[in-house]
């Protein structure tokens, strides 16, 4: 009795600063959208989602993630093959995936600032098409700093991070498979199309949602990149939570962050479930 | 039992296959022959060339130069997935998305066989390897043995010109080893397709081969009836490899070679100087008597079931493994003086600073 | 001969150097045109000035003071976070697997928890925490590693709890108790030293994840390297995409240097 006490002991460190820092903040968010500012309960700050600009958001936010999900997941899965046709030592495959890592989480702010250098006002790309081939990229209205813009970069961290996530299922893929496959008599498409596509069909289904996720998430490349409004539902919540003017906003902005923990949650989950799947057939 | 057809199999031809790989030359002008129904193994250490041999009469690797005849046809142009050639791979070469039914239909359905007749094939064929309850398993609900079995009975479905079994067995553990080399056998017998059967493991090439190829270095050393390559090794690489050999220094002389003694009958004396030798002697071909004033003495007993090996020490560090009858190890427990006696059997003998 | 495999080969070499080519360009040119920025000088001539002005550091604080405080914070950050996170999590995640595997599936869930939860929702949630935080210990930036702390869990988590699968903590301190040592002497003489790379690899993703932050230090108005980047980029966008694009490079070279300590535990779990 007392020595399973004490080796209970052994985790208390690690709970008391999880229960701090991330139970706690968790629970202030889950709690707080279901208070006002007088700390009595209420539903207003969950029905104030149902407010336009606020809906408005969460959909933009939603088709952002999903159009960027899908753009990364197809090009990321392509040079993810790319990658495993190489010898996983080699140092294409190293650089590639160094590279790949740096890009998908270390982003943010300086990626902002790369797409601005590139295709800002004066940048590099910009100037090249106008002054040499007499394109004005912004002839409809400068895009990058809008939703189109966010299109843009964040499909350029999502294809990293595809790559990353689903290089272990491509590793799986045993060329076993491939050899049987022909020696029984089938061509390339049809290994793709019966053994390799069902097997990686959960793999890649499952990352392009953890795209999706990582998408809705993100925070410091819009707000590095968006200069007026706040489009998506990241920037509502900034808004909300450092706008002076409306007193209780504060809460309505612990339930739009409430609302993002529901979707990502249900996102995630789901990924879990492909994730077992995959792990059975790929590991 | 079945009604699987017995398909009357095709002659397999390698003339001068050569092939390398960057800088090791895996084939060396290989030449090698199965006739219809035949089931050759090649046998030798890893790195010997069995396994590129293999790949490249499947169409999965290419030969640099020499020619690949299947059914008197040349086959270098065809591709893998028209060679018509069933497979079977060392392990984890089952779809794991289909289950052990689908498995087998899996070449049914690219030679668009109707859903009834897939189905009634692939139950047939699982009966022929012994697993017809586990029809609608998933490979990974299936031990490796049983995967094994699957993987037999998808490549045999196709009724191929040629089985090609990769070191199927390798992967498995002992006891299922065994039982499926059998079974192998009996199938291959009972469709009676030419086989090529690779494998490192000398104990199953003789159990299971109508000939045995040992190969070395890209080249077939020796090809034979197992019983040949067992009694009369051509070359000391494959005495030593094939069976336990004792190496003993020796006197090659035009009578023979003089070990302990005792002057012995060679094997490949053609071949080699006269003058100091290796001599390899086989445990079974050396005699152990107790006695008080024997020079050798036993270190080492180890129990075999019927047979028993007794490792014998001799004065000058030289150790001695015999093979004797089980009966006999109560006279023999370690610390026994002995005599070492040489039965007079052919042996292969090799240059002495041969390693 | 014919060589049907090697023609393949060579078309799916062909394929695989034109995809990583054509992507390549595609990711590098913003990088490139970072690069160009920050050394397009006056009437448009390359220079170096932004460049030589960062590795002049005593300059480049008093003409940047906002940048060199964020640095120091993001120095001292990167130090602490990391620090914290082993302290915290290699003790736990051994200590769990040894004598409370009951505890595992919560330890896990807990460790993963951060990635449902967005940076931008912890930020919501730790605002108030954080008050308390300003309360004992002060205001400072260097504060942030706590959150940082929770941030890197996951990550941190997967590295450890790879390298310890990889080999058999049971049995290695079954083997060492049972020789006669203390638990101190379990963790730190046996079981550390086989997790080395894992432990490292935790600390190299903690390192670059810190580098990295932006939106907690941002929205918690502290100060370290990416805020200060950001809010410089509207004053002297020269100086700050330099530095920016100066830690990018940074965290590449980390990751690059961490896929050769990963090598060896791949191999050897390619090998079972």
């Amino acid at each position: 009795m007392s020595r399973r006490l004490r080796d209970l002991l052994g985790v208390v460190p690690f709970l008391v600063f999880v229960g701090i820092f991330l139970v706690v903040p968790t629970l202030v968010v889950a709690i707080g959208a279901f208070l006002d500012e007088d700390n009595r309960a209420t539903l207003d700050n969950v029905t104030a989602l149902a407010d336009g600009y606020i809906v408005q958001a969460f959909v933009r936010s939603i088709v952002l993630s999903a159009v960027t999900a899908i753009l990364g997941a197809v090009i990321g899965a392509l040079l993810g093959y790319a990658l495993v046709t190489a010898k996983p030592d080699s140092t294409v495959r190293r650089v590639v995936t160094s590279a790949c890592g740096v890009l998908a989480q270390f982003g943010g702010v300086t990626l902002a600032f790369a797409f601005m250098a590139t295709i800002g006002l004066s940048g590099f790309v910009t100037l090249f098409l106008r002054d040499s081939l007499g394109i004005d990229i912004f002839s409809g209205g400068v895009w990058l700093y809008d939703l189109p813009g966010l299109v843009l970069v964040y499909t350029y961290f999502q294809i990293p991070l595809m790559v990353i996530v689903f290089l272990p299922a491509l590793d799986g893929i045993r060329p076993q498979w491939r050899e049987a496959t022909e020696s029984l008599g089938g061509s390339t498409w049809y290994y793709w199309r019966r053994v390799a596509g069902p097997l990686l069909a959960p793999a890649f289904i499952g990352s392009t949602l953890l795209l999706f996720a990582n998408a809705f998430s993100a925070y410091a490349t819009a707000a590095a990149l968006v200069s007026q409004g706040s489009p998506i539902v990241p920037l509502q919540i900034r808004s909300a939570l450092t706008s002076e003017v409306l007193l209780g906003r504060e809460n309505v902005g612990k339930a739009m962050a409430l609302g993002m923990v529901v979707v990502v949650a249900v996102v995630m989950a789901l990924y879990a479930v492909l994730q077992r799947r995959t792990s059975r057939w790929l590991d | 039992m079945t009604t699987t057809a017995v398909s009357t199999g095709v002659a397999v031809r390698l003339e001068g296959v050569s092939r390398r790989f960057g800088t090791v030359q895996a084939l060396d002008g290989l030449d090698l022959e199965l006739a219809p129904g035949e089931l050759v193994a090649l046998l030798g250490p890893s790195g010997c060339g069995k396994t590129t041999a293999l790949r490249i009469l499947a169409g999965l690797e290419d030969a640099d130069s020499g020619r690949i005849l299947v059914g008197g046809k040349d086959v270098a142009d065809v591709p893998v997935n028209r060679r018509d050639m069933g497979m079977v791979f060392q392990a984890y070469s089952l779809f794991p998305h289909l289950t052990a039914a689908e498995n087998v239909e899996f070449g049914l359905r690219l030679r668009r066989q109707s859903a009834a007749a897939r189905r009634r094939r692939a139950q047939e064929m699982l009966e022929l390897v012994g697993i017809g309850t586990h029809a609608s398993r998933f490979p990974q609900q299936l031990s490796g043995g049983q995967q094994q079995r699957v993987a037999l009975a998808r490549a045999l479905a196709i009724q191929p010109q040629v089985l090609l079994l990769d070191e199927p067995l390798s992967a498995l553990d002992a006891k299922v080893r065994l039982q499926l080399r059998d079974e192998i056998r009996r199938i291959q017998l009972e469709v009676g397709t030419t086989t090529l059967f690779v494998t490192h493991d000398q104990e199953e090439a003789l159990a299971l081969a109508d000939r045995v190829g040992v190969m070395r270095a890209g080249r077939l050393e020796q090809i034979g009836l197992p019983e040949d390559i067992y009694r009369n090794p051509a070359t000391p690489f494959v005495a030593e490899f094939v069976g336990l050999s004792n190496r003993f220094a020796g006197q090659l002389s035009a009578s023979g070679v003089e070990v302990f003694n005792t002057l012995l009958p060679t094997l490949n004396a053609g071949s080699v100087e006269h003058g100091p030798v290796e001599v390899l002697v086989r445990p079974e071909s050396i005699d152990l008597t107790a006695d008080p004033l024997g020079d050798g003495r036993v270190v080492a007993v180890s129990f075999l079931g019927p047979l028993a090996r007794v490792t014998v020490a001799l004065p000058d560090e030289t150790l001695v493994v015999a093979q004797v009858s089980s009966a006999r190890l109560a006279d023999l427990p370690p610390g026994t003086p002995v005599r070492v006696t040489l039965l007079p059997i052919p042996v292969v003998v090799s240059p002495s600073d041969q390693t | 001969m014919a060589g049907l495999v090697r023609r393949r080969a060579r078309r799916q070499r062909v394929l695989r150097w034109v995809v990583v080519g054509v992507l390549s360009i595609v990711f590098l040119l913003p990088l490139f045109a970072l690069l160009e920025f920050t050394t397009r000088g006056p009437g448009g001539k390359l220079s170096w000035d932004t460049w030589r002005l960062l590795v002049d550091w005593r300059q480049l604080s008093e003409t940047y003071p906002v940048l060199w405080t964020g640095m120091k914070a993001s120095f001292w950050l990167v130090l602490l976070s990391v620090a914290l996170t082993l302290v915290l999590l290699v003790p736990t995640v051994v200590w769990v697997r040894l004598r409370l595997p009951g505890l595992r599936r919560l330890v896990e869930f807990l460790c993963l928890l951060p990635l449902t939860i967005p940076a931008i929702v912890l930020v919501v949630g730790l605002a108030p925490v954080y008050a308390w935080v300003v309360y004992f210990v002060g205001g400072s930036s260097v504060t942030l590693f706590l959150a940082y702390t929770i941030l890197a869990l996951p990550f941190a988590y997967r590295a450890i709890d790879t390298g310890l699968s990889a080999i058999d903590v049971r049995t290695l301190a079954e083997a060492a108790r049972s020789l006669g040592a203390g638990w101190l002497t379990v963790m730190w003489r046996v079981v550390l030293p086989n997790i080395r790379s894992a432990v490292l690899s935790a600390a190299f993703l903690t390192v670059a994840l810190v580098l990295g932050e932006f939106t907690i230090a941002s929205l918690l108005s502290r100060d370290n390297l990416q805020v200060a980047i950001n809010q410089l980029g509207k004053s002297s966008a020269t100086i700050s995409f330099a530095v920016s694009l100066a830690a990018l490079v940074l965290a590449f070279v980390l990751l690059y240097l961490l896929s050769f300590v990963g090598r060896r535990r791949r191999r050897e779990r390619s090998v079972s």
